[in-house]
C-alpha cells in the first residue's frame, strides 16, 4: 500500500517527534510512505478564519499536485492539517464561488482539481486498512501496565467523523490496548486542549489545558497519547504557569506512533521521545537496554 | 391507430380543478382539441367534475348523447377514479367503459411553463380516447369476508382494537409476543396527564381480554406466515413452548416458590434489568394470562448447549422441585414443543408498538458508562409501587457513610435523546416532553429531591398537558432551555466532586452552565421495533423511512394500510401517548368492522388471465407471481390464474413467452393506441 505522506509544518518543526515516529511505524507495518513533492501550508486556523477562498486555494494546491503525481490518497497526520484539506474539498463541492477561486488559481499555476482524492488520518488507515490484528502481530514488547489516557482532540472527528466517532473515538484506544496499554476511562477524549487560545488568550486557554491534565492524573494515566502536534504542545508546554495558577499537573504527553515504536522494539530515541518536555517514565516491559535508553532519553 | 371498432362514442371532460389545473393548462383549449379527435362525440371543460353537477353532466350527456365512452382529465386516479365509474354508472354504462387522465399531478402541478403544459395535456388526452374505444365492458367480482379478525400484538392498542372487535360480537385471535400482554404501559406507575394509575386503568382491561368469550389470546406466540387476501387470510402463529400446558397452569405459583434457586439470580426483563427472577417465573404479578414460563436458558433441567436447529434439550439435571409443587396439576412440562397453529381470518389489525431509542448511541450521555444514569424505562420501574425497589428510589452507585443505600438529591432529566437530532432520529417522539415531566413529578414526590428538565422546546399539545407543564412549574421542578452537550464526571469545584455534571448551553440565560447531580435520567425517543421490516414483509405493508408502518393516507386512510383488510393501529405507525393510541385502535377495529359487517368486498376486475388454447404450460409464470396466485393445472396442462388472489400487477402478462396472458384493463392493443395516442399530438 502507498500513500502520500503530507507533513505541513508541524511535522517538520515543533511536531517533528511525530514525524520521526511516525515513518519508521508505517514503514514497519508495511505502509509505503511517499513525501508530496513541492507541498505548502495547508492553510489552517488564522487563514480559513480570515478568507475561506484563500484558504481553500492554499490546500486545494497540494491536492491538485497529488493530484497531477497520480496518487490515489494522501495521509495527512496533523490534525489542522487533516481537518483543513478534508474541509477544502467540502467547501469546493458546496460553493461554486469557492471552486472557480480554485480553479482559476490552479489554472495560473498549471495545476488542476478535478477528483477527490482521499485524504486520511494515520488513526484511519492504521485501524481500517492495516487493522488490529497485524498490528497485534508485530509487538515485541508490550506495553504491559501503562496507563494510558487517550486524547483525540476536536478536529479529527469533528465535524467531519469519517472513521470513528464524533464523541466517543475509540480508533486509538484500540491500537493501543493492541500494544498492550491500558486506557483509563477519559471522558475528555474529544475536549478542546485550549488551541490558539493558550498563546492569545492564556487565562482561557491554559484552564483547558489543566483540565485535561488534572483529569488524566486524577483517573491513573502514565501517559498522554495524543495525534495532534498542537494538542501536544499545549499539553506538554505550560507546567509551570499552570502549577501557578491552579496546581502542579505534570504528565507527560506523547503521540500514540511513539507508543506504538516502543511496543515494536524502537528506542525511545529514534522515536524521539527525548523532545519531550515532561519526560515519560521507562517502561517496565522494555528490554534492560530499551529501559536504559528510555530513561537516558527522559533525563 | 385509428378504432376499428363501428359507432364508438366518446364523451370527454377536462376539469379545471379550480386553479390546480386551469392556472397551469389552458382547459378550454384542450376541449377544443379533443374535440377533433376520432370517436369523440362531445367535449367539454367544467371547473370541478368531481362535483355533484359534474358528476351529472356526465350521467346526462350519457343519456342524450348516447354516449359510450367516457374520459375525464382531471386529478390522480388514486382520488377519483371510483367517482367518476360511478357516475359513469349510474348513467346507464358499464363502469370500465370510463378512462381517467391525470394532467394535476402529472401536468399542472410539475410544469411551470403553461404553453408546454397545455400540450402535454392534449398528448395525454389524445391517447386516452385512442384508448378508450378498446375498452370492454367487466364485472367486478365480490368475495365474501370472514368474520374472523386476528390482533398482532397486545400492548394498549391491540387489546383495545380486540375488545372492541369481541364486544361486537366478532371472534377475535390476539397474539402477542411476550408471555403476557401489556406491552409499554404495564410498566409504568402513572400515567401522563392526569397521573391516575397506570395498572389501575389496564390490568382491568387485560383481564377482561384474558377472560373473553370471544377472544382467543395467545401469548408468547408470533405470527409466522400470512397467505390469502382480504376477507380470506389464513395465518400460521408460531406458538413458541412455556414448558407449562396452559390448560393445566391455574396461576398459583408454588412452582416458582418450590425453585431450586432459592432467590431470583436472572436479569427481569420486564423490570428493566434493575430486578432479578428464578428460571421459572411470571412476568409481573398481573401478568395476562396468568400462566408461569420457563426460561429454558437459565434452568437447571436444560442443557447450556442448544440442539442443531437451536431447540433446548432436556438434561434431566435438576431435582424438579417445581414440579413436585405443582402436584396433581402435572402443569409444568419440559418436553414442550413450538407448536404451529393455523388459522383462518378476515381482517388483520397489526399493532406491534415502538421500541425506545437505545442511548448508547449517545456516548456523550454516560448511559452504560456512568451507573447513575437511567434510562425513562428504567425509572419507570423505580418509581413503581410494584418495581424492583418496592417504589423507592435508590441510586444505583453510591452508598449513605452508614452503608445505607442512597437516594438522590439532585435528578437531572435529559430531554429528546435520539429525538430531533440529524445524527440520530429526526422526528419528535411526541411523548418523551410529557412523560419526562409525569417523571420529574414523581421523582420530586419520592425523592424531595431538586429535578432539572433540559429541553429544546416543551411539546405539550394535548388536553390537559399545558395545564401539566404549569402545575409542575408550580411545584418547583427547574426548567432548563438547552440540548445537553455532555454528562461527565470531571469535576471542577469541590461541590461537582463524585457528581454527575451536566453541561448545557442555557440558551435562555445565555452561557454555558454545569449543574451537578447524583441522578441523569435519559428521556430516549421511540422507535420503530427491530424486526418491524421483517413484519412489513409478513403482513404485505410498507414503512416510512424513518420505519414506522406506512398508513394508506395520513389524514384520511390513518388505520388502513395499502394492503387491504389489514389495518394499523398505536405507535407501530409513529410516536403516539396513549390516548391516541386508544382512539386509533377504536378506528381500525371500527374500520375492520365495516368489512365484517358488509360480509363481502367488490375486487377490482383488473386481473389477469390464460388463454388456454395458446398456453404451452411452460410454467415460467408461476414463480414469477408475487401472490402466489398462479397454479398448474396437472391434468389440462395449463397454467391457471386465481382471480381471488390476483392483485393485477401484470409481471405474469410481460414475462409471458407465448403472449398467452392477458390482464384485464391491460390488453395489449389498448396499450399501443395509448402509446400511439400520446406520439401523436406534434
Ligand atoms: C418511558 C415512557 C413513558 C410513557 N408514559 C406515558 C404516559 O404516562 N401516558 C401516555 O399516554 N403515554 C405514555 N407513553 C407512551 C405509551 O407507551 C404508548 O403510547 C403506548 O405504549 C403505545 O401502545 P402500543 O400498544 O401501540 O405499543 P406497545 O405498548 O409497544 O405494545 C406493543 C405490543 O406488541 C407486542 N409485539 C411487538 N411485536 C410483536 C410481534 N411481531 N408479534 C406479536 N406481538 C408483538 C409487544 O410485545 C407489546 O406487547 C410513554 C412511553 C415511554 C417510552
Amino acid at each position: 500500500m502507498k500513500y502520500s505522506y503530507y507533513p505541513g509544518c508541524s511535522l517538520k518543526g515543533q511536531g517533528r517527534a511525530y514525524e520521526e515516529s511516525l515513518l519508521p511505524v508505517m514503514r514497519h507495518l508495511g505502509i509505503e510512505l511517499e513525501e508530496l513533492p513541492d507541498w505548502n501550508c495547508c492553510g489552517a486556523t488564522a487563514y480559513m478564519a480570515v478568507d475561506e477562498g484563500k484558504a481553500c486555494v492554499a490546500a486545494s494546491r497540494n491536492l491538485a499536485i497529488a493530484e497531477k503525481a497520480g496518487l490515489q490518497q494522501v495521509l495527512a497526520p496533523c490534525s489542522a492539517c487533516y481537518l483543513v484539506l478534508n474541509k477544502t474539498q467540502h467547501l469546493i463541492h458546496d460553493y461554486p464561488q469557492i471552486k472557480s477561486a480554485v480553479d482559476r488559481a490552479m489554472t495560473s499555476v498549471n495545476l488542476k482539481y478535478s477528483t477527490d482524492i482521499p485524504v486520511r488520518h494515520p488513526l484511519d488507515v492504521l485501524i481500517s486498512d492495516v487493522g488490529v490484528d497485524a498490528i497485534k502481530q508485530k509487538v515485541t514488547h508490550p506495553l504491559k501496565g501503562l496507563k494510558v489516557a487517550p486524547y483525540y482532540g476536536c478536529q479529527i472527528v469533528r465535524p467531519y467523523a469519517t472513521f470513528d466517532d464524533q464523541f466517543n473515538p475509540t480508533s486509538m484506544d484500540r491500537i493501543l490496548e493492541a500494544l498492550g496499554a491500558t486506557m483509563v476511562q477519559f471522558p475528555l477524549k474529544t475536549k478542546c486542549c485550549g488551541g490558539s487560545l493558550t498563546g492569545t488568550l492564556p487565562e482561557a486557554g491554559l484552564r483547558l489545558s489543566y483540565i485535561i491534565l488534572k483529569e488524566a492524573i486524577k483517573r491513573g494515566a502514565d501517559v498522554i497519547a495524543t495525534v495532534c502536534p498542537l494538542c501536544l504542545f499545549n499539553l506538554d508546554s505550560f507546567h509551570g504557569k499552570i502549577a501557578a495558577k491552579w496546581e502542579s499537573a505534570r504528565i507527560p504527553t506523547v503521540y500514540f506512533t511513539q507508543l506504538m515504536g516502543l511496543a515494536f522494539g524502537m528506542t525511545a530515541k529514534q522515536m524521539g521521545l527525548q523532545r519531550g518536555l515532561v519526560p515519560m517514565k521507562p517502561l517496565a516491559s522494555a528490554p534492560a537496554c530499551c529501559a536504559a535508553r528510555t530513561a537516558a532519553a527522559a533525563t | 391507430m385509428q378504432s376499428t371498432k363501428e359507432n364508438i362514442r366518446i364523451g370527454f371532460y377536462v376539469c379545471h380543478c379550480g386553479h390546480n389545473i386551469a392556472a397551469m393548462v389552458d382547459c378550454a383549449d384542450v376541449a377544443k382539441y379533443v374535440k377533433g379527435l376520432p370517436n369523440v362525440v362531445l367535449s367539454r371543460d367544467y371547473k370541478y367534475m368531481c362535483s355533484d353537477p359534474g358528476q351529472e353532466l356526465i350521467q346526462k350527456d350519457i343519456r342524450e348523447y348516447k354516449l359510450n365512452r367516457v374520459v375525464v382529465a382531471s386529478c390522480s386516479p388514486l382520488l377519483h377514479e371510483h367517482t367518476f365509474r360511478s357516475a359513469t354508472a349510474a348513467g346507464g354504462l358499464n363502469p370500465y367503459y370510463f378512462h381517467m387522465v391525470n394532467i394535476r399531478e402529472h401536468d399542472s402541478w410539475v410544469h411551470t411553463d403553461r404553453g408546454e403544459a397545455t400540450v402535454k395535456a392534449k398528448a395525454l388526452a389524445h391517447a386516452a380516447i385512442d384508448r378508450v374505444a378498446f375498452h370492454k365492458a367487466l364485472e367486478t367480482k365480490t368475495v365474501k369476508i370472514n368474520p374472523d379478525a386476528l390482533v398482532v400484538g397486545g400492548g394498549i392498542a391491540g387489546i383495545h382494537a380486540a375488545m372492541t372487535l369481541a364486544n361486537a360480537g366478532k371472534k377475535v385471535y390476539l397474539v402477542e409476543r411476550e408471555p403476557s400482554i401489556g406491552g409499554h404501559m404495564a410498566k409504568f406507575d402513572k400515567t401522563f396527564p392526569t397521573l391516575d394509575c397506570a395498572a389501575c386503568i389496564l390490568t382491568p382491561k387485560m383481564s377482561e381480554v384474558g377472560a373473553h368469550p370471544n377472544i382467543t389470546l395467545w401469548s408468547y406466540s408470533e405470527v409466522a406466515q400470512v397467505d390469502g387476501y382480504v376477507g380470506n387470510y389464513k395465518v400460521r402463529v408460531k406458538r413458541k413452548p412455556r414448558y407449562i400446558s396452559e390448560e393445566r397452569c391455574i396461576g398459583c405459583m408454588d412452582c416458582i416458590s418450590a425453585c431450586v434457586f432459592k432467590e431470583p439470580k436472572f436479569e427481569d426483563e420486564f423490570n428493566e434489568g434493575l430486578g432479578k427472577r428464578k428460571p421459572v417465573y411470571i412476568p409481573f404479578p398481573q401478568a395476562t394470562p396468568q400462566i408461569v414460563v420457563i426460561d429454558p436458558n437459565v434452568c437447571l433441567n436444560f442443557k447450556r448447549t442448544k440442539g442443531p436447529d437451536g431447540t433446548p434439550i432436556v438434561s434431566d439435571r435438576c431435582k424438579k422441585t417445581c414440579v413436585e409443587a405443582c402436584g396433581d396439576k402435572n402443569a409444568i412440562d419440559f418436553t414442550q414443543k413450538e407448536e404451529i397453529k393455523e388459522i383462518e381470518v378476515g381482517t388483520i389489525i397489526v399493532a406491534t408498538g415502538f421500541k425506545t431509542f437505545d442511548s448508547k448511541r449517545v456516548p456523550a450521555y454516560g448511559y452504560g458508562i456512568y451507573k447513575n444514569v437511567y434510562t425513562a424505562l428504567e425509572i419507570e420501574r423505580l418509581v413503581n409501587a410494584s418495581g424492583p425497589t418496592g417504589g423507592e428510589v435508590i441510586l444505583r452507585e453510591g452508598k449513605n457513610p452508614d452503608g445505607s443505600p442512597k437516594h438522590p438529591k439532585s435528578i437531572g432529566i435529559i430531554h429528546c435523546v435520539g429525538s430531533r437530532d440529524k445524527k440520530t432520529n429526526v422526528w419528535c417522539s411526541r411523548v418523551c416532553c410529557m412523560y419526562s415531566m409525569k417523571l420529574a413529578h414523581l421523582l420530586k414526590e419520592h425523592t424531595g429531591a431538586e429535578v432539572y428538565n433540559f429541553y429544546i422546546d416543551i411539546r405539550a399539545p394535548g388536553k390537559g398537558y399545558e395545564e401539566f407543564y404549569n402545575k409542575l412549574l408550580d411545584e418547583g421542578v427547574h426548567f432548563i432551555r438547552g440540548r445537553v452537550g455532555e454528562v461527565t464526571d470531571w469535576a471542577m469545584t469541590p461541590e461537582e466532586e463524585g457528581k454527575l455534571v451536566i453541561r448545557v448551553e442555557d440558551t435562555l440565560a445565555g452561557y454555558v452552565r454545569r449543574i451537578p447531580v447524583d441522578m441523569v435520567v435519559l428521556s430516549s425517543g421511540l422507535e420503530p421495533q427491530a424486526d418491524a421490516q421483517d413484519v412489513r414483509r409478513l403482513f404485505n405493508m410498507s414503512c416510512g423511512t424513518e420505519g414506522f408502518f406506512l398508513e394508506r393516507h395520513p389524514k384520511l386512510a390513518p388505520v388502513n394500510t395499502f394492503t387491504d383488510g389489514i389495518f394499523i393501529a398505536g405507535a407501530c405507525q409513529g410516536p403516539r401517548d396513549i390516548p391516541d393510541t386508544v382512539a386509533q385502535a377504536g378506528a381500525a377495529a371500527a374500520e375492520a368492522l365495516v368489512l365484517i359487517d358488509k360480509g363481502f368486498v367488490e375486487q377490482e376486475p383488473n386481473t389477469a388471465f390464460i388463454l388456454d388454447e395458446e398456453c404451452s404450460g411452460c410454467k415460467s409464470c408461476i414463480p414469477l407471481c408475487p401472490y402466489s396466485a398462479i397454479l398448474y393445472d396437472e391434468t389440462r396442462k395449463k397454467a391457471h390464474i386465481n382471480e381471488a388472489l390476483c392483485k393485477g400487477c401484470g409481471t405474469c402478462v410481460a414475462a409471458c413467452p407465448s403472449g398467452s396472458i392477458v390482464q384485464n384493463l391491460f390488453e395489449d392493443e389498448q396499450i399501443f393506441s395509448e402509446i400511439q395516442g400520446v406520439l401523436a399530438y406534434d
